[in-house]
């Protein structure tokens, strides 16, 4: 879109799948309300579905100022070219300053998309945001696995754009009492230029693990036995969470992944069997309190991350561990 | 032609834990770092061959990249490609996403007929993901991101598309021509054929288009067409750990631990 200095709002994407929005929305909205306070700027939701009114509703309650609600038919499930015209339109009109997505699937199929119809710089993945009291966004983006951060901008060209990874904000509580305003917005979509075509949808109810309060996680050093991982986690009520190659095998679904492409934790106590330390993974457990780690390999880069490191063979702990916890846990509930 | 014309969009990127920051410059030091096949790649490669395999055509692999990178560029060909374009100009250099994609999508009009682009979901050197939605944009085709299958119907010359949308699975199908990004791990890249490999070494002079070929303007091709700067580089905060090392004998270690978890639990 070219610089425009008339552009104006800090709007964040509500994105949804089947009437109900995903949480990484109301994160970006709980985030960007701060944002908006700071550089004086007013926060604007653009929700998009079929009805999803309710939706608008719950973002004024979240915090929006302001709601562009664009209902259709067409939107009801997510296709990129419907959803990418609509989108444009309301932003074409409207002219954000800063517009704010979730860095999942769909978010970032839109993102990329819309960015260059709309001629802007897109920063993609951001795991810290801030903005300058004038408006302009500075997004902190993880490169090279993680090990590096880029602080980035786009001075030019508006909206400036971004991409936020799920799991990082806070949501703001629903407060019923706010109050804002919500345009309804006619998207002019016609089923003629609609080239998708939905086969079949199938919801996967998963989990989510960034809300975990303890974290037992395991690797390629588990040898392929997820068992005695099970085990512990159902023992100390904690999430599983496992490094890529075990989602890759399928051992578990993509919702246990931690990692730089999978999910950030932070829990209260992160315990890793097995587990190398890859910079891609290290950058999802970050922010645990307190990490233990146990591999066999005195030089793994795991230990760099963790508070109490055990060098030792995981197949020989594991069993001993499980057997020592059942027994200090039955103590105290007969005390 | 018969059967599909696909061009695969590959990178070299480094290694990347071998990436540290320069404090002196505070840009990031690449020295002595070692470079491999983006790995998301080597799944496009493996996707697109297999739908060569299938239903006839031809794999092109293309790439934005300055000289000197055949040995990964004949390894990726040595999967089944069949050709390679590399787009090579200093003025392509430092470009961010929007002027990578215009760069792109000018070298696969100049290729032209293309029924499918394929790309790794994103590349592993501060991967944007925003490249092959953004193609789709640039060459007015269809997209389909984060691929885990794709098929191909030829009679009503349709892909056939299986993706995780982040809530839920889904099978969509798209028309020919369409843009797919195909995610990491989703397919067994075959090995690199040893012998044309070899082959390719000593024998295949790949096609290297400059901006004279693409005549991009100043605002679709490299830094000049980037929107977005890197104002500086940080380190990645690591917290400080404590580092204490629980020793003993399997038992006694099992015990220490089962405390010290127990502990943290609440
Ligand atoms: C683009 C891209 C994105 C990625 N994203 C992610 C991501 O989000 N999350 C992620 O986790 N990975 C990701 N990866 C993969 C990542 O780079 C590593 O390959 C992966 O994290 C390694 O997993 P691991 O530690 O389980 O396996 P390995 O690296 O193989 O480590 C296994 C460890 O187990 C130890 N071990 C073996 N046997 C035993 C034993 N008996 N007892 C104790 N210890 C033992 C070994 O010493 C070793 O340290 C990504 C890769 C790419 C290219």
């Amino acid at each position: 879109m070219g610089k425009d200095k008339k552009a104006k709002g800090i709007w964040v994407f509500i994105e949804q799948f089947e009437h109900a929005a995903l949480d990484i929305s109301w994160e970006l909205l709980g985030k960007s309300r701060e944002l908006a306070d700071k550089a004086g700027e007013k926060l604007i939701a653009l929700v998009m579905g079929d009805n999803v009114e309710h939706i608008a509703q719950e973002a004024v309650h979240r915090g929006a100022d302001e709601v562009f609600l664009v209902e259709d038919e067409l939107l009801e499930h997510y296709k990129c070219e419907n959803y990418t015209y609509a989108a444009y339109k309301v932003i074409k009109k409207n002219k954000p300053n800063q517009l704010i997505m979730g860095a999942t699937p769909n978010g970032r199929d839109i993102a990329g998309r819309l960015a260059v119809k709309l001629k802007t710089g897109l920063t993609a993945d951001v795991v810290s945001l801030d903005t300058t009291k004038d408006g302009i966004m500075l997004g902190q983006v993880p490169g090279f696995g993680g090990s590096v951060l880029a602080v980035i901008k786009c001075e030019v060209a508006r909206p400036q754009m971004a991409t936020v990874r799920p799991g990082i904000f806070e949501a703001i509580p629903i407060d019923k009492k706010r109050k804002g305003k919500i345009h309804k917005i006619d998207a002019d979509l016609d089923k003629k230029y609609e080239t998708t075509k939905l086969i079949k949808l199938q919801k996967v109810e998963g989990v989510d693990i960034s809300k975990a309060k303890r974290l037992v996680a395991g690797g390629r050093g588990l040898g392929g036995d997820v068992s005695a991982l099970k085990e512990l986690a159902e023992l100390l009520d904690a999430d599983i969470g496992v490094t890529r190659p075990l989602c890759d095998d399928g051992l578990f679904p993509r919702d246990h992944q931690v990692g730089s492409t999978g999910v950030t934790v932070k829990p209260e106590i992160t315990i890793n069997f097995g587990i190398s330390g890859a910079a891609h993974y290290t950058a999802g457990i970050n922010k645990s309190n307190t990490i233990i780690s146990i591999n066999n390999d005195p030089n793994a880069i795991i230990f760099e991350y963790s508070d109490y490191e055990v060098i030792g063979d995981v197949n020989k702990i594991m069993p001993l561990l499980i057997e020592k916890l059942k027994a200090k846990l039955m103590k105290e509930v007969k005390q | 032609m018969k059967g599909l014309n696909i061009v695969v969009c590959v990178k070299v990127v480094p290694k990347n834990s071998e990436i540290r920051i320069d404090p002196e410059t505070n840009g990031v030091d690449r020295r002595g770092v070692d470079s491999i096949i983006n790995p998301p790649d080597k799944n496009a490669v493996e996707a697109a061959v297999r739908l060569k395999e299938l239903y006839g055509g031809k794999v092109t692999l293309l790439s934005m990249a300055p000289p000197g990178l055949d040995d990964f560029f004949h390894q990726m060909m040595a999967m089944g490609a069949d050709e390679f374009v590399l787009l090579s100009d200093r003025a392509f250099a430092l470009a961010d996403s929007y002027p990578t994609v215009h760069t792109l999508a000018a070298g696969i009009r100049k290729i032209g007929k293309v029924d499918l682009v394929l790309a790794g979901v994103e590349s592993a050197d501060g991967g944007t993901g925003n490249v092959p939605p953004g193609l789709g944009e640039a060459l007015e085709f269809t997209q389909a991101t984060y691929a885990e299958e794709i098929d191909y119907n030829s009679e009503e010359k349709r892909f056939i598309i299986h993706r995780m949308n982040g809530s839920g699975h889904e099978v969509i199908s798209i028309p020919s021509p369409s843009v797919v990004s195909i995610e990491l791990g989703v397919n067994s890249p075959r090995f690199p054929d040893f012998r044309r490999k070899l082959d390719l070494d000593e024998n295949y002079k790949m096609t290297v288009w400059s901006n004279k070929d693409l005549e991009l303007p100043e605002d679709k091709r490299g830094l000049s067409g980037s929107f977005t700067t890197v104002e500086e580089f940080v380190e990645a905060k690591k917290r400080e750990r404590k580092h204490e090392r629980i020793e003993g004998t399997p038992e006694e270690i099992a015990d220490k631990l089962a405390d010290l978890i127990l502990e943290n639990m609440n």
